[in-house]
């Protein structure tokens, strides 16, 4: 199976395998019109297997959303053809609107204004909480 | 500005500093009669509350201050459909410093966030109850002479009773501190209490549905309600409410200088019989209650007496 080099546009590479399609909803590539390839269980020489994601446009995306799915996952900007930059990602502090809260008892499922943040409580094992109700995100 | 929402906002130095204000405010009322000559508390109670409201009241009138008074969200701009943020801006046009109970868990935060005075933390739904903690916690130092090296016993709802959850985030930044945690299956302490904080901070701890056999190895037993307001299920409530109902019969093992803790209110876990038995400190802890609320109050409005 072939898929061609983008010239514009990004690759999340070295994503573990059977996260892409998560982070594909999550990062909202369902409602893009630009090119999107979904890549599952490629070969790797370092992962065994892995997932990429090619999006063939230039856009903003959301690193924290990312990080929280993958932190292992790198991003290449392609310009023109050529890899333009490479970012290594790391989980973030805050993901603020990226997870929505569970908990029924905390004020966001009443104040739907508010902003959903969530920050990291235990960087070894990655858990986020809820920075109003410390709810565990899910 | 500082807030108080968690315990955990709190140092062990800064909770040491409000134990000896209110040591001082004990000995000598009067001392602090007019500390907070023209300050206004604004008690926000968007749930029912009766002590804790009282107690906050009653904490600004012995410091010479005023309250303004929110009982019950059937009664406010929030039944209008104002949102807590709203609510904070406003008050903070009337008040000095907010205490706010709240039914939804992280209201206080939201209001800390908005608000340009202090805000305390009343209590928010299942969550924290910060002042509560700091009355267990001079009543145990009043009581017990120490903070450190005791084995406390906490009885009854663990799954839902805030008061426990920032009791035990407060007790285990001490040393020799040990937990029994007595309760039915179905209302056993929440994982991320016991990972978080017990495990995190090496704090050993038992779990155990026997409440008399714990009970020999206790210096302090905490006891606890099961809330009706906690449960989405009637039944469940139902099933649960009675599960431990402590009596004479059942402190016949206790030390004779173990300590009997309640938040309150007490609707039949406690048998009045044990009202009198000099281990019964419930009431000595609402008094204590509004002391460090006391202590709070002007630590917070940063009042030097």
């Amino acid at each position: 199976m072939r898929i061609e080099p983008i010239q514009n546009g990004i690759v999340i590479d070295h994503l573990t395998a059977g996260t892409s399609l998560k982070l594909y909803h999550l990062l909202g590539l369902d409602h893009l019109e630009c090119p999107v390839a979904l890549i599952q269980n490629a070969v790797s020489e370092k992962m065994g297997s892995k997932d990429i994601i090619k999006i063939g446009a230039d856009l903003a995306i959301d690193y924290d959303m990312i990080a929280y799915v993958d932190p292992g996952a790198t991003v290449n900007v392609v310009k023109n053809g050529v890899l333009y930059e490479k970012k290594t990602l790391s989980k973030p502090k805050r993901l603020v609107n990226v997870l929505k809260c569970a908990n029924p008892r905390c004020i966001t499922s009443t104040e739907q204004e508010l902003e959903q943040v969530f920050v990291l409580s235990d960087e070894e094992k990655g858990v986020y909480r809820c920075m109003y109700c410390e709810a565990k995100a899910k | 500005m500082r807030n108080l929402i968690s315990i955990t906002d709190l140092s062990v130095q800064e909770i040491e500093d409000l134990i000896h204000t209110a040591y001082r405010i004990i000995e000598d009322p009067a001392h602090f009669a007019h500390a907070c000559d023209g300050k206004k508390l604004a008690a926000l109670f968007f749930e029912p509350s009766t002590r804790t409201r009282l107690s906050f009241e009653a904490a600004m009138y012995e410091l010479g201050g005023h309250v303004l008074s929110v009982a019950g969200a059937g009664s406010s701009s929030a039944s209008k459909g104002e949102s807590v943020a709203d609510t904070a801006k406003v008050v903070s046009c009337y008040a000095d410093i907010i205490a706010m109970r709240h039914p939804k868990e992280g209201a206080p935060q939201v209001a800390a966030l908005n608000a340009s005075i202090p805000v305390i933390n009343a209590g928010d739904g299942g969550h924290n109850h910060p002042t509560q903690t700091l009355a267990d916690l001079l009543t145990i130092h009043r009581e017990k002479g120490r903070l450190n090296d005791l084995t406390i016993g906490l009885c009854g709802d663990l799954k839902f009773g805030r008061t426990v959850h920032s009791l035990i985030q407060a007790m285990s930044r001490y040393t020799g501190i040990r937990f029994l945690l007595i309760s039915p299956e179905e209302l056993m302490l929440p994982g991320y209490v016991k990972h978080d904080v017990l495990e995190k901070n090496n704090i050993p701890y038992e779990e155990t549905t026997d409440l008399e056999g714990a009970m020999s190895r206790l210096d302090v037993l905490y006891m606890t309600r099961v809330q009706r307001e906690r449960f989405f299920n009637e039944e469940d409530y139902l099933r649960l409410k009675d599960s431990y109902i402590l009596t004479p019969k059942k402190l016949k093992n206790a030390k004779e200088d173990m300590k009997i803790l309640h938040p309150l209110p007490r609707v039949n876990e406690i048998s009045v019989a044990i009202d009198d038995d000099p281990r019964a400190c419930y009431f000595k802890q609402v008094s204590n209650g509004k002391y460090m609320r006391m202590a709070l109050i002007l630590k917070l409005l940063e009042v030097e007496v």
